[in-house]
């Protein structure tokens, strides 16, 4: 009787386990399906024909792919080229992040010098000015620059970084102060400690501010909305606005360029989501 | 004795040169970040405090000096007002809402079950997505005549809505879209939040005979208050700062509703070249942002569980 009783209450259990576990994926779905929804409409969008988009009721199912559309749309949009320049400008950003950072972060993390603590403050203080506050006034030094319509405007004012130097300093501090006892007595200066011991052993870090920086830089809107209106230097993102207030008719046109702004980024959120994440939550969790 | 004193003599010196040695050291490295705040994040903060207290001609080609009178001037703008309570109402609409579909979702995917990974990948995703591209996207959503919400609101009986035309609507519009584009993040944070709180306090919570609704409350939303303190911060101080989907949706408008601060930076300086009140609505937002940082620090830090 008692073993019965036992057994049906282990059913009972494994059954509310079940039901449980139903419950949560049939929740995480619904989520999945209301973030996606956007998502799947656009690339829906950019394989049908404009006339079957104009249908209503909205046909949201793809029977015929006009890939085409996005041959057009890198041709008469000129997309390569935008892609082109999103992917310099943001590479060349990525690169000189990581690299003033690594080399300031350093500075914090190994060196004892005056007014160490009073500059670390200076360099934290910049993340209190948003970049739209300075826009006018740094409109009119890259313009005396003659960097309007240029990479070096688009790319230097952005190649310093507290948030990454502060990432890097965390990561830094981190690494043995013996082992820079160890690599003075084997005849390492500075230099050669922080490019043969600090960095390797950082690499996680500074994959993850690679990967931060890069989706910043490649998402930006308003800077390169202002200093670009030549195509040769445009970026992706303004060759979408553009192709919106150029081709209003074009949906599906406008929608494979939507696409194909951005697919690069999405495969690298795929790629790399650990250091992604890292570095989206670094200022949130301490240690 | 004259040796000993010669001796630390020597020493302090060499002991001197190579602290500047290595201050020389250290200027060499953070060098090219300094000479790089110094020029687009310093200068040019002064410089919009500067040109401030200049007024530009409605040509843009002369600017005559009036002091503080252009910051008043501002101050009492009607249109002024207007964009900040446009700003203000965008931050409402987007932040609480944003950070509770956020903490709901990292609750969902906070579970250990198969296949969590696509789950987690799929709720991530609007992190990669620029404001460009998820503007574009929901251009098309609230299209009045393809856009699927309109076509959802027919099905249902509702009454469409010509969303970006409509001067109640506009504004829920441009924040539905800011609120889809940062779930992602939000997302994110909140996740990596919930999993650094101990698997223990849960489990002897539930031996204190704690049920789920009380753990939540008790455990969990005390445990994850900095890192939704840090959320709230970030979202609100984004929201103070957006432009690419006002740009992209509805320039500001219709009738100055969407108009948010730097739209108006944008217009004025770029569009007007009134760089003079450009520049003091950039004063503005700098210390809106400074003073929104420090007083939501102070402010909830009192209710903030900082752990040991």
């Amino acid at each position: 009787m008692a073993a019965r009783a036992r057994a049906g209450s282990r059913r009972g259990r494994r059954f509310r386990r079940i039901a449980g576990e139903a419950a949560q994926y049939a929740a995480l779905t619904i989520a999945a399906i209301v973030i996606l929804t956007p998502i799947y409409i656009t690339v829906a969008y950019s394989l049908q024909p404009v006339e079957e988009i104009l249908t209503y009721p909205p046909n949201l199912i793809v029977t015929d792919p006009q890939w085409d559309t996005y041959k057009r749309a890198f041709e008469t949009g000129s997309l390569g080229r935008y892609l082109v320049n999103s992917i310099i400008v943001s590479s060349a950003i990525t690169a000189g992040q990581v690299a003033t950072s690594v080399l300031a972060a350093y500075a914090f993390a190994f060196l004892r010098f005056r007014g160490r603590n009073f500059l670390f403050i200076v360099f934290l203080s910049t993340l209190m000015v948003p970049w739209e506050v300075t826009v006018i006034p740094n409109y009119q030094t890259v313009s005396a620059f003659g960097w309007l319509d240029s990479y070096q405007g688009l790319i230097v004012p952005f190649l310093a970084t507290a948030f990454g130097t502060f990432l890097l300093r965390q990561a830094f501090m981190t690494v043995p102060r013996d082992l820079r006892d160890a690599a003075a007595i084997d005849g390492y200066g500075h230099f050669g400690f922080m490019l043969q011991v600090v960095v390797p052993l950082s690499r996680a870090a500074i994959g993850a501010l690679a990967v931060f920086s890069f989706l910043m830089a490649w998402n930006q809107y308003l800077w390169p909305l202002l200093i670009t209106n030549d195509d040769n230097y445009r970026t992706v993102q303004i060759g979408l606005k553009s192709l919106v207030s150029s081709r209003i008719d074009e949906f599906n046109l406008i929608m494979a360029g939507t696409v194909i702004a951005a697919a690069p980024i999405l495969a690298l959120l795929v790629l790399f989501q650990k250091q992604l994440i890292r570095g989206l939550t670094s200022g949130a969790i301490k240690g | 004795m004259v040796s000993n004193a010669a001796a630390a003599l020597i020493a302090s010196r060499r002991r001197a040169r190579a602290g500047l040695r290595e201050a020389a050291y250290a200027l060499a490295l953070l060098g090219p970040s300094i000479a790089l705040f110094a020029t687009f994040v310093f200068f040019p903060l002064g410089r919009t405090f500067y040109l401030g207290f200049f007024r530009s001609d409605p040509f843009g080609l002369h600017s005559t000096y009036v002091g503080f009178d252009q910051y008043l001037d501002l101050l009492r703008s009607a249109k002024f007002h207007r964009s900040l309570t446009t700003t203000g109402l965008f931050a409402l609409y987007t932040v609480p809402t944003g950070l509770a579909l956020g903490l709901g979702l990292a609750l969902l995917a906070h579970q250990k079950l198969r296949g969590m990974v696509v789950f987690r990948t799929i709720f991530s995703s609007t992190v990669a997505t620029s404001v460009a591209v998820a503007s574009v996207m929901w251009l098309t959503l609230l299209n009045p005549s393809i856009g699927v919400i309109n076509y959802g609101l027919k099905e249902s009986g509702i009454e469409p809505v010509n969303w970006l035309n409509d001067p109640t609507w506009a504004l829920p519009a441009v924040s539905l879209t800011t609120i889809w584009l940062n779930l992602g993040f939000t997302f994110i944070v909140v996740l990596a939040g919930l999993q650094t709180i101990p698997e223990e306090l849960h489990e002897s919570a539930q031996i204190d005979g704690a049920g789920s609704i009380s753990r939540f409350f008790n455990v969990t939303l005390p445990m994850l208050s900095p890192t939704l303190l840090f959320a709230v911060v970030v979202l609100t101080i984004n929201a103070f700062q957006s432009f690419g989907q006002i740009d992209i949706l509805t320039q500001g408008g219709p009738l100055d509703r969407t108009n948010v601060i730097v739209y108006s930076i944008y217009t004025e300086g770029f569009r007007n070249f009134n760089d003079g009140i450009a520049a003091g609505q950039g004063v503005v937002l700098f210390l809106i942002v400074l003073v929104l940082t420090l007083i939501q620090f102070r402010f909830l830090e009192k209710r903030v569980f900082y752990g040991s």
